[in-house]
């Protein structure tokens, strides 16, 4: 890694992680620093406007996607640690500004600029081998937005396979959504539930005692129904796996 | 046009979740068509797929964008074969069309051909209401006329139906012997349709694709029935969207690659009919008269849409509907129209109405497998967002349909996570009222039951994560800022 003239990195944390899962948000930065980012995190964001977003509110989407503009206006990287977050940020914020040039031009610079947080590590960092141990089986959940949005499918697992200890198992149907789906998960509840119910019963067929995802939104919906079926299994940030340190959750 | 019970999509879907026989059919059949396309593409190589798809894609972009031209085109081909074709800019219209053919001819008995156009217009009971006996004749979709039911998926149109429902449902209304060997039971759908083959003055079939610059219909099947229908009665009648149509033989090809490929993983259907106008003077059988009726019913107004026409692309393959695991639980008929699944959410509220329909858009977790399984790569999730945004901020009456407190809900949302310090505020909120409100028992950091809107839908399968005593921002503030725990274990690199 060039040590020089180090990497700077804004962090977009999200709103999740920040309100309710700090601990991941920790990692994320313990993570990016040792591998010698300069982090940053610029105080005034908030939410990327997802949530509004889809469900259809774009009025108040636009809203948030403009403060999150003005908040990231002048970072180098954005380093986003979930595929959710950071595919609205690179995606459709372009769909949100599509018929407003000036702030399409915006939306165009801060795309470019937005990494999820592995494949920042493997394609900005040429991160091939975290140095970590992570005793262990794991399976990794990948979400939606990641792998069928951003297009990642091979970064987080090639960091999983290289850390020591750590045995990664595949979940049958990997690749199915957890039914979580933001306002879905509250709109038609029984049709989440019986989604969730489907990747629950794949987790512990997998036999594996920590799942790993690089969004925080999908293990709040399986790890909340774990508890209550698989108390066993640990749910993790990829971050937390990388951090070679376990922060309580 | 056939009832529209897209508003029931909640208590529906709910009450289809509770049948325990409709999801081992779902599972059964719908991952077995997603794994057999998967193989498919796999066979070709993911290369080649991704580039028929491409070029399906723009064969279909190019043909919308000039649809006026190939419509004429196709009608001139069609008249020069000594076909007749009928421009229909509604489903009553496409039925008194097809309505004034029977009776003017004098027709008693139809045979059909699988076509959902024709679930779209209803046109069986429209027909026998004038006294024409309609069969239908692919075996799906004959069990189904026989219940009474309308199709659950786009190519396995009785899906919904075990054999021992078959079985039942022949016993009943065939007289058959209760056998529920599936063999047995299709030998005898075969000999039952075979007199109506040869009884029938008329033929109605669907189309696949039209192609304009031969004037011919083409349509793609597994059980030859198509071809009796196409061909035994004196009269045959195409009846199609009017999207259907695409440019050349060469255009075919690419789709015909594509089609079977994708609905049921083969490589080629059992029956591929290309039909070019009634029997000529040298043949030696086949109708006398063609007629193709093309229907608009709602797809000029879709084609004026240009965030929503790129549904016109679709060739009803149903692989959407394989991979879609909302459809894996709920089935087709909880979406309450003739069209299911993810791309039947995007089309029966355009065709039925978004307001009543305004459930279909949010069966999704926009998970974005359709449009990957999708052979013409149709962007539903972004069409399903489109719809989800029209029916809460559109300014026609007619669209907008969210509630007023789910309106009030986005824009507090919104205020709070855009006013300076305010998320913080609404968090020190949350964080007191976790621990005073009644009735929240918690564990671990974890709250098992929350009693209020919304978070109580949430906390009936799962736990719900409490706010901890200090936000990610707080430690950046207080800690990480400074450069403290740089690094693992406090070292540094």
């Amino acid at each position: 890694m060039a040590s020089n003239t180090p990497v700077k990195a804004d962090l977009f944390v999200t709103c999740i992680i920040d309100q309710l899962f700090p601990e991941v948000g920790v990692s994320v930065v313990r993570v990016l620093r040792w591998h010698g980012v300069e982090v940053g995190f610029p105080e005034g964001q908030t939410c990327c406007g997802q949530a509004v977003y889809n469900s259809g509110h774009r009025r108040e989407a636009r809203r948030l996607a403009v403060k999150t503009l003005d908040e990231f206006r002048d970072s180098d990287y954005v380093v986003v640690p979930s595929g959710s977050c950071s595919a609205m940020m690179k995606v459709f914020y372009l769909d949100l500004f599509e018929d407003e040039p000036e702030m399409l031009r915006r939306a165009e610079e801060l795309s470019g600029k937005v990494y999820e947080f592995s494949e920042f590590l493997v394609k900005v960092l040429g991160v091939e081998d975290p140095g970590v141990s992570f005793p262990g089986t794991a399976a990794f959940h990948t979400g939606c937005h990641l792998l069928r949005e951003m297009e990642i499918r091979e970064e987080p697992r090639r960091l999983l396979d290289s850390v020591e200890g750590l045995e990664v198992r595949e979940l049958q149907n990997a690749e199915t959504c957890c039914g979580f789906g933001g306002s879905f998960s509250v709109k038609l509840p029984h049709i989440s539930e019986g989604m969730l119910a489907d990747k629950v019963s794949s987790v512990r067929e997998s036999g594996a005692d920590t799942l790993v995802s690089c969004d925080m939104s999908c293990l709040m919906h399986i790890g909340g129904a774990l508890r209550r079926q698989t108390p066993e299994v640990q749910i993790r940030h990829i971050a937390q796996v990388l951090d070679g340190e376990l922060s309580e959750l | 046009m056939p009832e529209v019970k897209t508003s029931e999509f909640e208590s529906a879907s709910a009450s289809a979740m509770q049948n325990p026989q409709l999801r081992r059919a779902l599972d059964r059949v719908g991952s077995g068509f997603d794994v057999a396309r998967r193989n498919a593409i796999d066979e070709v190589s993911v290369e080649a797929w991704e580039e028929w798809r491409e070029e399906a894609r723009q064969i279909k972009i190019h043909t919308l964008d000039h649809l006026d031209y190939y419509l004429e085109l196709l009608h001139d081909k069609v008249t020069a074969a000594g076909g007749q074709v009928h421009f229909a800019k509604d489903s009553a219209e496409a039925n008194a069309i097809v309505s004034h053919l029977a009776q003017s001819r004098g027709v008693r008995v139809a045979t059909k051909s699988k076509s959902m156009v024709s679930e779209e217009l209803d046109l069986n009971h429209v027909l026998e209401s004038i006294g024409v006996d309609v069969y239908e004749t692919d075996l799906g979709e004959y069990i189904i006329q026989l219940a009474g039911e309308a199709p659950s998926h786009l190519v396995a149109p009785a899906l919904h139906k075990s054999k021992e429902d078959v079985a039942e449902l022949f016993r009943d209304k065939l007289g058959l012997p209760y056998d529920e060997d599936i063999e047995r039971m299709a030998a005898s759908a075969r000999v039952a349709l075979r007199d109506k083959f040869m009884e029938a003055d008329l033929g109605i079939s669907g189309a696949n694709f039209v192609v304009a610059e031969t004037g011919t219909l083409v349509i793609v099947t597994n059980e030859g029935n198509g071809r009796l229908c196409t061909s035994a009665p004196r009269m045959h009648i195409g009846i199609t969207g009017m999207e259907k149509v695409i440019p050349s033989m060469q255009d075919l090809a690419i789709f015909l690659r594509l089609l079977p490929r994708s609905a049921t993983g083969q490589r080629i259907s059992s029956y591929v009919s290309m039909i070019t106008g009634p029997r000529r003077e040298d043949d030696e059988d086949g109708p006398e008269e063609f007629h193709l009726v093309l229907v608009d019913n709602g797809r000029s107004k879709m084609l004026r849409d240009p965030k929503l026409r790129e549904a016109l692309y679709c060739i009803r393959c149903g692989a959407c509907l394989n991979i879609c695991p909302v459809y894996a639980r709920v089935g087709g008929h909880a979406y309450g129209w003739v069209y299911p699944g993810p791309i039947g959410a995007v089309v029966s509220p355009m065709l039925t109405g978004l307001k009543e329909s305004k459930m279909l858009p949010q069966a999704s977790s926009l998970c974005g497998a359709c449009r990957e399984a999708c052979p013409v790569k149709i962007n539903i999730p972004r069409m399903l967002l489109e719809l989800r945004h029209r029916t809460a901020e559109s300014e026609d009456p007619q669209e907008q349909a969210v509630s007023l407190s789910e309106q009030f809900m986005a824009g507090t949302f919104a205020r709070v996570m855009s006013g300076k310090g305010w998320m913080s505020a609404a968090a020190k909120v949350g964080r007191v009222a976790q621990k005073l409100l009644p009735g929240m028992p918690k564990e671990q950091g974890w709250i098992r039951r929350a009693p209020l809107p919304l978070l109580s839908k949430w906390t009936k399968a799962r736990d719900l994560p409490m706010l901890p005593d200090k936000s990610f921002r707080d430690v950046w503030r207080d800690e990480l800022r400074r450069g403290d725990g740089s690094g693992r274990n406090g070292g540094g690199s």
